[in-house]
This record gives structure tokens, sequence and C-alpha cells, in this order.
């Protein structure tokens, strides 16, 4: 069993079920003994909650003998990332500040798994609140990359990544405010979906960037996404950004067969021609466009002019959002409570529990987001950018008129060395090919499309579509999964240490 | 010199509705501390708010009833700075698009100081509905934090600098929580805290355009402290003034004990809320059809109550004022003297007879053992001449007591009055031969003998016979 549970996805996991060829228990054996024995030097998980997760195993196997199963993903494990809310767990968002903190409810999309039958594994290690793209500001312990160890293995979702290409999970749950989703899928060769701002409940979400957060899966298949998509999206009453018009029943692409006969597929020529993109990644994701027109897609140039500006809009309006959602930590209700040393001192309770447990990188941005925010900035910083979101999300509606899906890289190399990118705006730039979704509210996917032939590591192409069309691009992004030549390939942990 | 107050007012006035604002806990007063709590109004880790559509709808009825522009577009805002009792440690609020805005509310009639109020218009800047927070109780040397109130939908209530008195500024407070109570928004018991009140006032010369120094009152508790509070003010700034020396900007807080304001703090510390749009929350879109519908189910406003009532029963402007004062109290008379032929008299009876009976009990109108068709009848059995206005005062505190129809009473106890001419007579006849002096007198020029006689028939008749009648006949009897 061991041995092929690090390559099994959660739909075929679902069919083994199904068949009787192997229980819920024995699944969720399986990967809590991968995660024993590799995930010291992983570190792809904050916490496993190994006894809770056998015992509903149980239940879930149990139902399944009286055929009262509660969906066909029945006693499937899934790994949650550690901002997303679980009743009864620990919820660190990979801070100090919630060290402690045991969340009183479920996640909407949690409580949507439970409803399915879907078991929770464990908490995948994060950048602290999510900000970060290598999951080396995790205040507890960075995560390795399982194809190099002594690579990151990109971020926020760091965790996620790593536990779903480790084998340590079947599939795994993130967030996505600027590319956290697909940047880390792209280093870890795994597919990541970034669903339509809207389409996904956010309801049990830390808050890092309201207007931009999205959940979605980090999977080993396009089809995986697929699935756990429909399990967790549609409108919430609980979140009123949620919208009634998502796309549903994406999982059903497969049925239809998935012909690219006809689909138009744009490549943004700023994002090709960007000065920091690696030789190798241009390449391999201009072989994917290749293997689109084979299979009859129609490949043309277009063009995103705005795109140019979406880093420094986003690091104006993401540290703005993130510095209110952020002032709710203050040790007063829960999590770490620095008491001062002047009994009663109220400022120097919030300065002290503040100041010794968020790190450096929230600190950072949220004194940025205060400073644009401020009285006599707001027009200058705060307001500008939005109208650069304005613009952008034009640029994207105009480009989707004359082409169905885009391509594009997810990232512009492949995974960095640990400690090597330590200026903060070279590790923000690594997010240029992400960012703009998320500020134009569109979806993403990361598909593996490869490897870099200097130090073999994967390579993500990302496709991009219209507001709701996750039906489309998931087409296109499984269509294209077919022919790519990192479809299938998984790192073998026991031996990698570069 | 002659000098002129400028008032400005800004109330905080908790919309009753079933539950808080952004979640589903009840809003509820009263409670044990930390029982009406959740996530979502804790501010725990990932929760969001989802708008109660009550507070929303309660909002724009006291927008229209203060006769202010609804909006079509309006959004909320968050309004970031640290405090214990703000669980987010920012505000949902409404920053520069408020559901409501330029209205205003009419005052007039007799003030707080008994003296009468010219009719004028106060103006309403806004009205913009956010949370509450939560209530810091501090217990000797640290505090405690009650969650209870965190979340409940809150209006802010912003009048323009257009009041000139304490009295007009009473009566601009008046007219707004008779309106909140007559749309059922708000229950305004300052007590409670749903309705809480800052006061803006500075004093100018009256020859003077300009605006003089303002001040900020706070801890006021009650209107009648805002109205001494300004008064106090009002004299505090004259005299500054008058002295030449300069009024500070400062914020005072009112000591009701003592009866003066004292120094909080000098000039507001500048804070920066760093407002900007609540992400969480999509833009509120408020239909013609909401607002026609809204619209549809407010109910008369106190002002124009007072002025129907005027005209449709022939009552003074101060009975009107005093019996539109409250709802429940203007929908008890209505019912009574609607089929009155004496509303004049249902009038009296209420605002003497009824009022009185309730505020000795400690009791409001709706807890009255009677309805307005009691009184209604009560009245008629005196306009048709049943019984007296003395009996009626008896028959009154009998069905106060019994919760009996005055009808019955008058029946059971026989208290009809006594008509009958040679019933009378026979009363009159034993007066005049038990009190012969007493006849002399009268016969001898005393007008007043006269009253003592008629006294002593109705006593003999208990208090049933016609009094006119009883004073015609004696007159023409002794007089032959």
């Amino acid at each position: 069993m061991d041995k092929n549970i690090a390559t099994l996805s959660f739909a075929h996991a679902a069919e083994l079920l199904r068949e009787g060829q192997i229980s819920s228990r024995e699944l969720v054996q399986a990967l809590l003994s991968r995660v024993d024995v590799h995930d010291e030097a992983l570190g792809a998980y904050l916490s496993v909650a190994r006894e809770s997760a056998l015992s509903e195993a149980e239940e879930a196997d149990a139902r399944r003998q009286k055929g009262e199963q509660l969906s066909p993903w029945d006693g499937l494990p899934i790994s949650v990332k550690d901002n997303i809310a679980v009743a009864g767990q620990a919820n660190t968002c990979g801070s100090k500040i919630l060290e402690g903190y045991t969340s009183p409810y479920d996640a909407t999309v949690v409580r949507r798994l439970k409803d399915a039958g879907c078991i929770v594994l464990g908490r995948t290690n994060m950048d602290e609140f999510a900000m970060g793209s290598s999951t080396e500001h995790s205040a507890y312990k960075p995560v390795a990359n399982p194809w190099a160890r002594s690579c990151v293995p990109g971020g926020s979702s760091g965790g996620s990544a790593a536990s779903v290409a480790a084998g340590e999970a079947l599939a795994a749950l993130g967030s996505d405010t600027g590319g956290s989703i697909r940047q880390p899928a792209a280093f870890c060769g795994v597919v990541g979906l970034k669903p339509t701002y809207g389409a996904v409940s956010r309801y049990g979400l830390v808050a890092f960037a309201s207007s931009l957060d999205q959940i979605g899966p980090l999977t080993k298949t396009v089809r995986d996404s697929a699935v756990l998509y429909d399990l967790i999206s549609g409108p919430d009453p609980n979140d009123a950004t949620s919208v009634p018009d998502a796309a549903t029943g994406v999982s059903g692409v497969f049925d239809s067969g998935l012909s690219l006969e006809g689909k138009k597929i744009g490549m943004p020529k700023e994002f090709f021609d960007y000065e920091g993109l690696s030789a190798e990644v241009r390449e391999k994701v201009q072989n994917a466009a290749e293997a689109l027109e084979q299979r009859g897609a129609n490949v043309k140039e277009v063009s995103l002019p705005y795109n140019e500006f979406a880093i420094a809009a986003y690091y104006i309006i993401a540290p703005a959002e993130a510095s209110s959602n952020l002032a709710r930590f203050d040790g007063i209700r829960y999590g770490r409570r620095e008491v001062a040393e002047a009994a009663g001192r109220l400022l120097e309770t919030y300065r002290l529990s503040r100041g010794k447990n968020f790190g450096e990188e929230v600190k950072r941005r949220i004194i940025l987001g205060t400073y644009v925010l401020s009285s006599g900035y707001y027009d200058a910083y705060y307001l500008r950018a939005q109208k650069a979101r304005t613009k952008l999300r034009e640029d994207f509606a105009r480009v989707f008129e004359e082409c169905d899906v885009l391509l594009t890289p997810t990232t512009p190399s492949g995974a960095f060395r640990m400690k090597q990118v330590t200026e903060p705006l070279q590790m923000y730039r690594s997010d240029i090919f992400t960012i703009s979704a998320n500020l134009a509210g569109i979806p993403g996917i990361s598909v593996p499309c490869g490897f870099t032939e200097t130090e073999g590591l994967p390579v993500g192409a990302q496709f991009l579509a219209p507001h709701f069309a996750e039906k489309e691009m998931l087409r296109v992004a499984a269509a294209y999964e077919q022919a790519s030549p990192a479809a299938g390939c998984y790192p073998d942990v026991t031996e990698t240490d570069g | 010199m002659e000098y002129e107050a400028v008032i400005g007012l800004e109330v905080h006035l908790q919309v009753r509705t079933a539950s808080k604002i952004f979640c589903s806990c009840a809003n509820r007063f009263g409670e044990e501390p930390n029982t009406l709590v959740c996530p979502v109004c804790l501010g725990y880790p990932g929760v969001l708010p989802a708008v109660n559509k009550q507070a929303i709808t309660k909002t724009i009825a006291a927008g229209m009833m203060c006769n202010c522009e609804i909006a079509g577009y309006s959004k909320f805002d968050r309004k970031n700075y640290f405090y214990p009792d703000m669980p987010k440690n920012y505000q949902i609020s409404q920053y520069d698009l408020p559901l409501c805005q330029n209205g205003s509310v009419r005052i007039e009639g007799v003030g707080f100081s008994g003296d009468e109020i010219p009719r004028r218009h106060i103006g309403v800047r806004r009205i913009h509905l956010e949370e509450d927070v939560a209530k810091s109780i501090h217990v000797g040397s640290y505090s405690v934090i009650d969650f209870n109130r965190a979340g409940v939908p809150l209006m802010e209530i912003v009048s323009e600098p257009d009041m000139t008195s304490p009295d007009e500024a009473h009566a601009y407070l008046t007219e707004l929580k008779q309106m909140m109570h007559y749309a059922d928004i708000s229950d305004c018991d300052m007590e409670k805290g749903q309705m809480r009140c800052d006061v803006n006032v500075s004093v100018r010369a009256v020859d003077n355009p300009g605006f003089g120094t303002k001040v900020e009152i706070k801890n006021l508790n009650s209107f009648r402290a805002v109205h001494r509070a300004l008064s106090y003010e009002i004299e505090r700034q004259k005299e500054l003034l008058e002295e030449s020396a300069a009024v500070e900007q400062e914020t005072r807080r009112w000591n009701d004990e003592e009866g003066v304001t004292t120094l909080m703090r000098t000039k507001e510390e500048a804070h920066d809320y760093r407002y900007f749009p609540e992400p969480d929350l999509m833009p509120l879109q408020i239909s013609a059809d909401m607002r026609e519908e809204i619209r549809r189910n407010l109910p008369e406003s106190p002002a124009s109550r007072r002025e129907r009532f005027v005209q449709e029963y022939a009552i003074t402007a101060y009975d009107a004022q005093v019996l539109t004062g409250e709802k429940a109290l203007a929908d008890f008379f209505e019912e009574a003297a609607a089929a009155s032929s004496a509303p004049k008299r249902v009038a009296n009876v209420i605002m003497t007879e009824f009022l009185g009976w309730l505020g000795d009990q400690g009791k409001t109108v709706r807890e009255s053992p009677v309805g307005p068709e009691a009184i209604r009848e009560l009245v008629s059995l005196v306009e048709n001449e049943t019984i007296s206005m003395k009996i009626a005062k008896d028959v009154f505190s009998e069905m106060m007591e019994t919760g009996k129809a005055p009808g019955d009473i008058v029946e059971e106890k026989g208290l009809q009055q006594v008509t009958d001419q040679s019933v009378i007579e026979s009363y009159l006849q034993q007066v005049v031969q038990e009190n012969p002096s007493v006849v002399d007198d009268y016969k001898s020029g005393k007008e007043k003998a006269l009253k003592y006689l008629v006294g002593q028939v109705m006593k003999l008749s208990q208090g049933k016979a016609n009094p006119q009648q009883v004073n015609d006949r004696l007159r023409d009897m002794l007089s032959q």
C-alpha cells in the first residue's frame, strides 16, 4: 500500500473505496505512516489530527458497509491549510500570535467537506498569515520542497503543496491571495486551482486581504481539483461576497471528452517578455502551447498592458486590507497575550502582544498598509491602486473577447533555494504572473508542464479564464495535462536531498 | 452684548431588531454578560459579517421619518482604531455614503422650561448605520467587557447646528424619540443605553455671522440632563465672552449631581480612523421598490397627528401635544374620541383622570385595565345626563379597579341621575323643613345659603339628583 499511496489521486482513492479494495481507515493509516516517516524532514504539517482522522475513518467505513455513505467521497482524507477554521482544531495561520488558540467553528468549506464525509487529516504549514512566497515565513518551521530539500516549496500554501507532492496527502486546501496556491503548486509539481473570487465561501478563512483571498484545492490531478471545487464552491449566506452564479458541476467536463477544437488560447506577450522570466520556464510553457495546438486549439499572442502595474497595486491593496484584518489579533480575547510589566497598561499589552508575536514580514505589511490608508495618503495610494485594479480588470475583459483561456508561466523560475531570496521586493516579484488574477477576480490554475534541465525542478503552466469560466479553464487544463511531460511524475521523497 | 447659542446634537440609537446586525445572536438588553455572543460578534479569526436586512430597513424608515433623502447606493466602511470593547479593532460603519442625508425634524409646542417654542425645522445632516461596540465595565483598577452589546445595530443621527436654546435641543430629542417610537425603530431607553447623546455647543454675539469655539459635552443620561447641561454651559461660555476670555475647544463632562460641566480633555487628539470601504460586504443597492415599500409601512408622524387632532377633535394644541406624546396614548385617545360625540371631554378625561391614575399606579397605557371604549362610554354617560361629572369620577375609579364597563357599574349600583320631578320635590321639601333658619337666611338675601341647601339635597339623594334641576327648583320654591 505504502508504495502507491504516494501517487494515489483523490478521485482514484474514491474508486478504490467504492470497489472495496481499500478502507478509509487503511487510507488514513497509510497517509499517517508517510507523514511519520517523511514529515520531520519536510515540515509540511503544523499539526496532524491522528485520533480524530482514524475514528472518523472508522465511522465512514461503517457507513459504507451499511450502504449509507454520505457521498462518493465519504471517508476520503484531506489536508487543510492552517488558516482555515476547523472546529476543535488549532488555527495558527503559521503565527505565534495564535499559538494555543482552538477554533470553535468550521469554515464553510470544511463544513461542506465534512457533510460529504471527508476527513481532515492535518493542518498544513504556511507563511505567517499567508504573507510570503516561500513558506520561510512560517513562525514554526520552514517547509522543504519534496523535489529538492534545499529549495523552498513556494508559498504561502507551501505545506499544502509539499504534502500533496510528497504523498503525505491525497489532496489539500490552500488559499490564494496573490498566487499562494498556484505558485507553490508550480514549485512542487502539483495542480493548484484558484477559483473565481466569490465562487468559494471565505467564511472561516482567516482573512489576509479580503477582496483578494480565495480558497482552492492543491491536488495531484486536474480532475481532483475539479472534484474538490465542486465540493467546496457555491453561495454561502455567511459570506456576503460569495455569489449565486458561480460555476457548478465542473467535474462534468471529464464526461464530455476534452476536445480543444476551435478553442482560442491567448498568450499575453507582457508575461513572456518579462525580463525576469527564465529561459527554461519560457521554453516549457511554449512547449505547452504547441501541445495545445496539436490538440486543435488556436494559440495567439495577446496583450495585457496594465499587468505592469499589478504588483504595485497589489502591494498597496493587500497590505491595506491586511492592516485592518490583523488588528483583531491583540491578545485580548484569544491567542497569546503578553502581559505588560506595568499592570493594567492597555497600550503596552497591545504593543507587546503584537510586537513579540507577529513576524517581520507581517509587521512590514501592517506598517505598509497602515501607511497607505493614512489620512492624506489614501488618495495617492489606495485610491490609485483601486483605479489600476479597474484598468487591469478591463484589460482581461478585453482579452477574453478574443480568446477563451490564457496560457502563461505560473512563475518566472523554478523553486529557489532556501534563504536565497532575502530582499522583500525580490520575493514579491516572484508572484508577478499570479497576482493579476487575484486583482481581476478571475480563476487560474497551475498545471505541471515539465522540469528545469539544470536542477530538475518542476515548472508550472498557468491557465486563466473569465469570471466563473472554471469549466472551460479546467477543460483546457485537463486536455493539456494529458499531453504534459510532467504528468504522473512524483518526487522520490526518500532520496531527495539536493 | 447679546449672545446666542449654537447647538448641534449627535444621537446614537440602537435599532430594535430580532438579531444583531452582522450575526444571528439575539439583540436583547439585560441578559447575563457574554451570553448573546458568537464567533462573529466576538471577532474570532475567519468570521465574516452578513448584513441584517431589518437593520437597513429600519434605518431607512428612520430617515424617512426625518424627511431625509434616502441613498440609492450606499456602502459600509471600516473605521479603524484599537479599543478592547471593539472585537475586531475596527468598527463597520458608514463614512461617505450614509443611508440617509439632508433631512429635518419639526419642533414646536411647549418647551421643557414651560415657554412656547416657535415652530422650526432642525436639519438632520445624516443618519448612518453601524455596529455597536461591547460594554466596558470598570471594576476598581481593572475592566471587564460584556460583548452582548457588540454588534447591536446602531444608528448615528447627526443634526445640523440649528438649535439655539436648551428648550429647542430638548424638543428635538423628544420629537426624535417620538418618531422612533411611532415607527417602531428604537426603544430609545437612555437608561439601557439604547439612546445616547453627545452635544456640541458654542456661543456667539448675535450680530456675528461666524461660529464661536465649540465645546462637546458628554455623559448626558437623560433629556433633562441635556437641558440642564446646555443651560449651564451656555451661561459659562457667555460669562467667559463677557470677560473677554477665550472659550477653549474641549470636551466637558456633565456632572448631574452638582449640575456643572467639568473639563474632560482639551482638543481632540488627531484621530486617524483610516476609513476604507468594507471589503467583506457588497455595496447596498436600495431600489425604488424597496424605498416605496418602506414608505408604505410608515406610520403617521407625531407632528401630523398633532395637527390632525386639533382639527378633527377640536382640542387645543397643548392637549394634542400631550396626547401624541406616545403612540400608544395617541392610538388610545383616537379610538375613544373617533366615535364620541364629545371628543374634547374624552381628551379631558384621558389627560386628567386616566393619565393621573396610570401615573399613580406606575402603569403604561398598554397596561391599562380598560380599553378606549370604556372611556368613550363613560363620557357618553355624562353627555346624556345619565350620571353627573361627580358620579363619573367614582365610576371611573371603580372601572379602573375592576375593569368593568362603566354602564354596568352605573346599573349595578343604581347611580343613574335622579331627574324625576316628584322625587326631587320630596327631597326639597324634607330639606326645607329641616333647615328653617337657613331658608330664612336665604330669604333675607344671603345667596350663600342656597348653596348649602342644594348641598343638603344632593347629600340626601346620594349625589344622584340632577344638580342643575335641584338648583332651579329650590330657587323657585323659596321665592314663592
